[in-house]
This record gives structure tokens, C-alpha cells and sequence, in this order.
């Protein structure tokens, strides 16, 4: 049985993972000097906390910026601004030296089991790199953490010596799992876990991750775009829309009461397994803009439904919203979100063309 | 596997008038060096003048190749297509006709449309070219007609200004964008028959939310038939009427699209619809099914979900089971599994029920700590 209350989301405990002000700018250079002419804002201006025992996840769609968020915070890429605290330790602020030993505490799993794997090392060196990096350099006593992964993740122990394209698509996801757990980690960013999967696998291995999590104590920040995934797995939820987090709060705030028009709408769109329950969505019109010139004011502004039906206000466009809370650990960014009411949005559901969603050129 | 495509093959009799397709003992092997892998082996279904089918089934399921031998898309060798294979559609035989007739349909009567919109594209020619050489060839229009059709069925799938974008090339649009165009391409001909392969796969879910509303609309609209090919589960429960649900090449239930869904009788689906994760099983573990897909070389002797099925038990691994009515059903289930046989009776309630708890999943759930270790399943 799954723990189910969040640990301290609440409560008041001391954060394990504390995000502030994150942000990550590509910068694309072009013309013949190859001088920056633009740049992408894939992070900009992110806060949030994970606490100890949970499991924080972020959903978004793609381009929204939900993985270099997750590769920021352990600085597989560099972040432009902001702090990570990690156990109350500066993670930005870390030389390498210095971030090596946290390294041991916060691992990530991948999302693409095929690319994510070397295809010209054993097992055994896969999963025994990290030990190794840590300073585990007696090969006996590394094989045996690697085996032992194994079996925590449900592989033979012999494995070892066998090279990834002998597995299949779930059992090399087990492999990255089995990577991350030998560290023996506080923190897992699980990327993406489960999206390559065929469904009959994917239930396997998230009955896996929630196994690890109860036997080892382990606190998780998912990844995903899967909402129902999301749902069943999470104790909170951010959402994520170009390189902001537009709403955050528990599992039941958001499912039950979301206050973000773009949140409404995602969870609008999935499709439900229960015939009985086909119901007219809320399509959203266009696609999502380039995080190279984001929408000045609200970036959701270009698409939100709830701006058209309020007879486009100005602010929308002017203002950025400040990400505020509404209840305890719910927190929303969006101008008008207390007019949003049952009617608002049966009105537009009722009132939208669905064949006219495609974006203007 | 010696059977070969032969233009005189014997021919049943064609199917009543308000059949549109229907497809009969499809068997597409493929020639492989290491032996041959029985993509699609033995399936049968129909589909009625604008109706809707789903075919649903994972990766290697042999659905897609379904598809791509009804539109003979497939290069023989290393294909090898049955030779009592029959496809139907519209009155006329298609799997054996000349490739010359069949060119005809395709494209006109039956429109294909793809997963990934960038890659069946052509990305030198721009969009008005690409959907006015299949109007062009297939109504016999001039230029002029072709171009006019074509931003007709641009605006007809809701993309604006379509004058200007027919100029433009794939590249110049976005992922759901090109699978209106993909769409738009499809109607252009005005169909009888639509197949979709996985249309929102490569979608993120705002915008497979547009397509899916507009393909339904669109398929009303226009009165033409949509075969639906998809593994998700959800997209089948709100797009299709009728259900056909494969694994391993063969399908193991189909039905109305309630049955299927709400109380579906082969093992294999009752273990897809009891794992997917919703709101009812949080807190609770997700049902599995355990081990993997079988190897197209190595499949097992009888039923060919045996290994992973909760419920097999010796007969299964002798005989296989036949695709027969579901024992109690008044309607049109059928599922394949030995539970619906006569010797299968005593087993059926348990398994039913098993069902049923399993669905029934929730807060109050207590875990039995053995079945942790099971469910890593390990194969």
C-alpha cells in the first residue's frame, strides 16, 4: 500500500528539493559572425519545492520546457539563473568537485530505453559506471551492487554480462532504473518514465517505481505528458506551459478544482478508456508558441479560452501573472481565474467550432 | 508458409450491399532471414458504410500491417499474402485484382491517413501540389479545378487562409497543422473509406484533441466509413462504434464498442483495461499483465496468450482457441479463449469476477505483499 497523504506538502516540513527563480536560455547563434540572433526561453523564472516521500510530478506538452527544467536541476545542463537547494545545500554554487558526492543522492532515469543505453557495454558496465565515477573501483565489490540493482528491479542477476538489445523496451527501462537505484539515491528525476512503453508495460513499471519509493524512501520529480499517468502516480502536480509552471497544487486540487484555463483544457483533452463517458471536450485553438518570443503579458494568452469568452482584456496581454495561492499549496497564474465557474466553461464547450481550432498564419 | 499471390485464386461470394469492407481470413507473413514472422494470421472483420472501426492492439499486435495489406501498400517479397485472403470493399475483390485497378481505389475510394505527418509528406513539393496531383489523377480535373478542390478541403479541415497555404511547404508547419493537411489530403477525393494509422500518436494532447473532434465531425459530415488503428484505448472508446482487438497477429475479441470496453471477455483485454491508470486506483497498485509480447518466432504452441493469461490453464496450452461468441451474450462479442467454451464454464464466473474486482480497485485496497514480487514480472 502506497502511502498516500504527501508526506509534509503542507504540513511544513523542510523541503528536500527547493527550486527558485530556475531559468535556462538557449541561445541560437546564426549569420556569418555566428552571433547570438536569438535566444530560447525554454526555463524562465521557475519556483517549486519537493518535499521528502513524494512525488512531485510536472506535465506540459512538448516544448514546454518540463525536461530541461528536470536536467537543470542536476545540472546535466547549466542552468542560466536561479538556486537549487538540494538537502539544504546549494546546488548551483557547487564546482564539480563539490557536486560529485550530491551526484550520489539525485539520479535520473531517461525516457528512451533504446537511446539511453550504450549498445556497446555489458550491463554490468552500464549500470557500474556510476559506482565506479563515485569511487567504487573494486571490481568484485561493484558487480555485486550491480547485480543486487538487478534483482531490486526485477532482473536476473546474471544479466550482467548481456548487452541492451537482448532486452525488450520494459525490461531496459528496468535497466535505467536499476542504474539510478545503484547509487543508492535520496532523489530520482524520472523523465518521462514510462511514455515509450506499450500499456500492458508501462503498469509494470510504475508498480515498480512506487515499490522502490515505499522500500527505499525515495522522493521522485516526474516527468510526463500523460495526465492520467499523472493522476494515479502523483501526490502533487505542477503544470507547465512555455517555461513557466502555471498552476501547482495536490493531485485532488487539480484534478477536482482546477483554477488555470490551460490546465481545464488539458484535462479536457484525454481521452477516456469508459465509452459511457464521451462527452464534447474543450479543444484549445492553435498550437504552441515558440519559446524563441513567447507572448508578451500571459504567455497562455494567444489560446485561452476564458480571455475570448471575458471579451479580451487587456491586462491578459500587459501583465504577466504572478504565480499566487488560492488555498493552502494551491497556486495559480492567472488574472481572471475567479470567474471561472461550471457554466464558463460548458458556455464555451457548447459555443466552439471544432473544426476552426488550427492556428492563424 | 509456401502460399503465394496468385491472380486466379478462387473468389467467395461477394458480401451483402451495405458492407463497404470486409476482409476474410487475412494472412500477411513476412520473409525474414530468420525465419518468417506471422504478422497478421487469420483475421476477419467487416465494416458497414459509414461506420466506425477501431482496431486496437500493441506494438507488433499486426494491426498497422492490417491496414497496409487492405491498401497493398506492402512489397511482396518479403510480404507473403495468403493465398485464400480475400478483401472486399465496395462489391469488388482488392487483395487479387491487378495492382493497375487497385491504384484507382487507392487514393480515391480509400484515402490513407499516416501516424507521422512529416515523414509521409513530400517535403520538395508544397502542399497545394502534393493534394492537387491526387485530384488531378484520380476526377480527371485540369489544373485549375485541382487547385480550387484543394483549398476547398484546406478549409474544410479548418485551416485559414488556405490560398496561402497551399504555396507552403511541410516544413513551414507545425505537427498538427501537417496531419490537417494529411487529413485534408485524405477527404480531397471524397472517400468512402478512411483508414487511419495512429492519426494523434505523434501529437501532444491539446492538439490530438483538435484532430480526434475534427475527424469525428469530418467523418459525419462527409458520411464516409473510418478504420481506426490505435493502441490507446481511450481514443478507441470516444471515436468508434465497433471494436476489434488484436495480439500476436490474431484477434483476440471484437464487438460494439461498449462491450468491448465495459465488459470485455478475452483475457488479454480485460488485462489492458485493468491496468490503465485513472483517478478510481490511486492509492492501489495497477493490475499487470505480466511478462512481454511473444517473439513472432517462438510463438506459444495453442493460445498464443497463454503464458501471460491469469486464467490458462492445460487445455489452453494444447488447443487453440477458436474466435466464437461470448457465452451469455446477446449481442455480437466475440472473444478467443477457451473460458466461452463448454469446458471453460466452470472457470468463466471466477474469471469474470476477478475481472470485475480488479476494476473495481480503490482507496480501501489492502496488498497482499506476495504479489509484489510476482508482478515484477521477470521474462
Amino acid at each position: 500500500m502506497i502511502a498516500q497523504t504527501p508526506p509534509s506538502a503542507s504540513s511544513g516540513g523542510e523541503p528536500l528539493l527547493q527550486v527558485r527563480g530556475l531559468k535556462k536560455h538557449f541561445p541560437i547563434h546564426g549569420g556569418i559572425l555566428k552571433r547570438q540572433v536569438a535566444t530560447v526561453y525554454a526555463v524562465d523564472g521557475v519556483d517549486f519545492e519537493v518535499y521528502p516521500g513524494e512525488i512531485f510530478s510536472l506535465v506540459g506538452e512538448s516544448g514546454c520546457g518540463k525536461t530541461t527544467l528536470g536536467r537543470s536541476i542536476l545540472r546535466l545542463t547549466e542552468p542560466t539563473a536561479g538556486t537549487v537547494r538540494f538537502d539544504g545545500e546549494d546546488v548551483i554554487g557547487m564546482s564539480a568537485d563539490e557536486l560529485r558526492p550530491l551526484r550520489r543522492q539525485m539520479q535520473i532515469i531517461f525516457q528512451d530505453p533504446f537511446g539511453s543505453l550504450n549498445p556497446r557495454m555489458p550491463i554490468s558496465d552500464i549500470i557500474g559506471e556510476g559506482l565506479l565515477a563515485q569511487g567504487l573501483t573494486d571490481r568484485k565489490a561493484r558487480d555485486k551492487k550491480v547485480e543486487d540493482a538487478l534483482e531490486t528491479v526485477g532482473l536476473r542477476r546474471e544479466y550482467t554480462r548481456r548487452y541492451p538489445h537482448e532486452f525488450s523496451g520494459g525490461q531496459r527501462q528496468r535497466i535505467g532504473v536499476a542504474r539510478a537505484l545503484a547509487l543508492e539515491p535520496k532523489f530520482i528525476v524520472c523523465d518521462e518514465p514510462v511514455s515509450a512503453l506499450d500499456v500492458s508495460i508501462q503498469s509494470q513499471v510504475l508498480n515498480l517505481l512506487l515499490d522502490l519509493r515505499r522500500d527505499f524512501n525515495l522522493t521522485y520529480l516526474f516527468i510526463s505528458h500523460n495526465l492520467s499517468v499523472i493522476q494515479y502516480f502523483s501526490d502533487r502536480v505542477g503544470v507547465m506551459y512555455l517555461g513557466k509552471i502555471v498552476e501547482v497544487g495536490t493531485v485532488e486540487d487539480l484534478y477536482r478544482n482546477a483554477r488555470h484555463p490551460y490546465t481545464i483544457a488539458l484535462l479536457s483533452a484525454i481521452p477516456d478508456a469508459d465509452p459511457r463517458r464521451r462527452q464534447k471536450r474543450l479543444v484549445l485553438k492553435g498550437d504552441v508558441p515558440s519559446p524563441v518570443a513567447p507572448p508578451p503579458g500571459c504567455r497562455f494568452n494567444t489560446r485561452c479560452w476564458l480571455r475570448e469568452q471575458l471579451g479580451k482584456p487587456e491586462r491578459c496581454t500587459t501583465e504577466e501573472p504572478e504565480l499566487r495561492a488560492l488555498s493552502s499549496g494551491h497556486r495559480v497564474a492567472c488574472h481572471f481565474e475567479d470567474s471561472i465557474t461550471d457554466s464558463t466553461v460548458a458556455d464555451t464547450v457548447a459555443a466552439q467550432s471544432v473544426i476552426d481550432t488550427a492556428a492563424a498564419i | 508458409m509456401t502460399e503465394t499471390l496468385s491472380a486466379q485464386a478462387p473468389l467467395g461470394t461477394p458480401p451483402a450491399r451495405e458492407t463497404l469492407l470486409e476482409v476474410r481470413d487475412m494472412k500477411t507473413h513476412f520473409k525474414v532471414l530468420d525465419g518468417i514472422v506471422p504478422a497478421v494470421d487469420g483475421v476477419s472483420f467487416s465494416l458497414g458504410r459509414g461506420q466506425t472501426l477501431g482496431i486496437v492492439g500493441e506494438s507488433g499486435s499486426g494491426k498497422s500491417v492490417t491496414a497496409l495489406t487492405i491498401m497493398r501498400l506492402l512489397d511482396i517479397p518479403p510480404a507473403v499474402i495468403g493465398a485464400e485472403s480475400e478483401v472486399w470493399f465496395d462489391g469488388r475483390e482488392i487483395l487479387h485484382m491487378p495492382i493497375d485497378a487497385m491504384r484507382k481505389i487507392r487514393g480515391k475510394d480509400i484515402a490513407m491517413i499516416f501516424q507521422e505527418p512529416l515523414t509521409s509528406l513530400n517535403p520538395v513539393l508544397s502542399i497545394g501540389e502534393q493534394i492537387g496531383e491526387q485530384v488531378r489523377l484520380h476526377l480527371k480535373v485540369n489544373k485549375r479545378e485541382a487547385r480550387d478542390r484543394s483549398i476547398e478541403s484546406l478549409r474544410m479541415v479548418g485551416i485559414p487562409s488556405p490560398e496561402k497555404r497551399i504555396k507552403q511547404y511541410p516544413h513551414e508547419m507545425s505537427g498538427g497543422m501537417r496531419q490537417r493537411v494529411m487529413i485534408a489530403m485524405a477527404l480531397s477525393c471524397e472517400p468512402k473509406l478512411l483508414i487511419a494509422d495512429e492519426p494523434t500518436t505523434a501529437l501532444d494532447v491539446t492538439i490530438q484533441a483538435q484532430i480526434l473532434e475534427l475527424l469525428k465531425v469530418i467523418q459525419q459530415r462527409t458520411g464516409s466509413a473510418l478504420l481506426l488503428i490505435t493502441h490507446d484505448l481511450g481514443v478507441v472508446a470516444e471515436m468508434v462504434d465497433h471494436v476489434v482487438v488484436m495480439y500476436a497477429g490474431q484477434i483476440v475479441e471484437q464487438g460494439s464498442v461498449n462491450d468491448v470496453m465495459l465488459e470485455p471477455r478475452a483475457p488479454y483485454t480485460m488485462g489492458l483495461l485493468e491496468s490503465i491508470p485513472t483517478a478510481e486506483k490511486r492509492g492501489g497498485r495497477l493490475s499487470v499483465i505480466k511478462g512481454v509480447v511473444p517473439s513472432p518466432f517462438h510463438l506459444p504452441p495453442a493460445c498464443r496468450f497463454e503464458p501471460r493469461c491469469p486464467y490458462a490453464w492445460d487445455l489452453c496450452r494444447e488447443v487453440a482457441p477458436d474466435l466464437a461468441a461470448v457465452a451469455g451474450s446477446a449481442t455480437e462479442q466475440l472473444a478467443r479463449c477457451h473460458l466461452h467454451g463448454k469446458v471453460g464454464e466452470s472457470r468463466r464466473t471466477g474469471a469474470l469476477d476477478h475481472h470485475a474486482g480488479a476494476m473495481r480497485v480503490g482507496r480501501g485496497l489492502k496488498e497482499d505483499p506476495g504479489k509484489t514480487l510476482s508482478s515484477r514480472g521477470d521474462r
